[in-house]
């Protein structure tokens, strides 16, 4: 079932800003309220916004069931390699061994209140885009596995 | 008629019940305790995060995301074999 021209227009143009919105929260995770799961949630109600406005079958084209449960798979996966990481360094499992080191997310941080950097941190953003992905991918294929079951029942 | 007084009777007794608790206690001036004052004198240059929320849900309990992320995906898959059983046929 497909929506009229209005719904369908106006969902491609809000899909880009919802989809910036939620890498926006995601990215800013560690200095804003938000981060990964509430980010990737947003960028779900995005995907599940074309999904309605569009039919199952003109949206499955594009928006893959595989393609999404890879990259469920990958933010898990990542999320748990970022943690493992830390034992390289000679440290615990998810310690933040990136923290004030100078390097990538590394710069150290003021105690109080100061303007906020997006290079500090440490794993904490790298996690972040790790669950992001997890939630952005994992939601959009529930709905879209949702849809599919209506979809054989003649709906 | 008496269902409606009693499901009235019973709403209004909770609202007294939670109204009660709810008045009694203090704003403003949570109990302190030795975890708190160490997040958040600590976080910032511990973490290097500014969100003292996010410090500690991914740097001091990461294991708790852990399962949480876990729990999504275990949920998924439910969701996935279930749907997968109808396009099959039964």
């Amino acid at each position: 079932m497909r929506m009229s021209r209005i719904v369908r227009t106006a969902a491609d143009l809000l899909y880009p800003a919802i989809l910036i919105f939620g890498l926006y929260i995601v990215a800013h995770g560690h200095l804003t309220p938000g981060g990964g799961f509430q980010g990737g949630a947003v960028i779900a109600t995005g995907g599940a916004l074309v999904i309605v406005a569009y039919s199952y079958k003109e949206v499955s084209g594009w928006l893959k069931k595989n393609v999404l449960t890879g990259q469920e798979v990958t933010g898990l996966v990542g999320f748990i390699g970022v943690g493992l990481l830390a034992l390289a360094f000679g440290q615990v499992f998810f310690f933040n061994y990136l923290a004030g080191s100078g390097s990538i997310f590394g710069v150290p941080v003021p105690y109080g209140i100061n303007s906020g950097e997006l290079n500090t941190a440490g794993i904490i953003p790298l996690m972040n885009f790790a669950v992001g992905i997890e939630v952005w991918g994992g939601l959009t294929v529930v709905i879209l596995y949702m849809l599919s079951g209506l979809e054989k029942e003649g709906c | 008629m008496k269902k409606k007084l009693v499901i009235a009777a019973s709403l209004l007794i909770m609202t007294a019940f939670f109204g009660i608790i709810a008045l009694n206690l203090t704003f403003g001036s949570p109990k302190m305790t030795d975890m708190d004052d160490y997040f958040l004198s600590h976080g910032q240059e511990q973490t290097g995060s500014n969100n003292e929320c996010t410090a500690v849900v991914f740097d001091y309990r990461g294991f708790d995301t852990l399962g949480e992320s876990t729990v999504l995906f275990c949920g998924i898959i439910g969701v996935a074999l279930m749907f997968r059983k109808i396009q099959g046929g039964e």
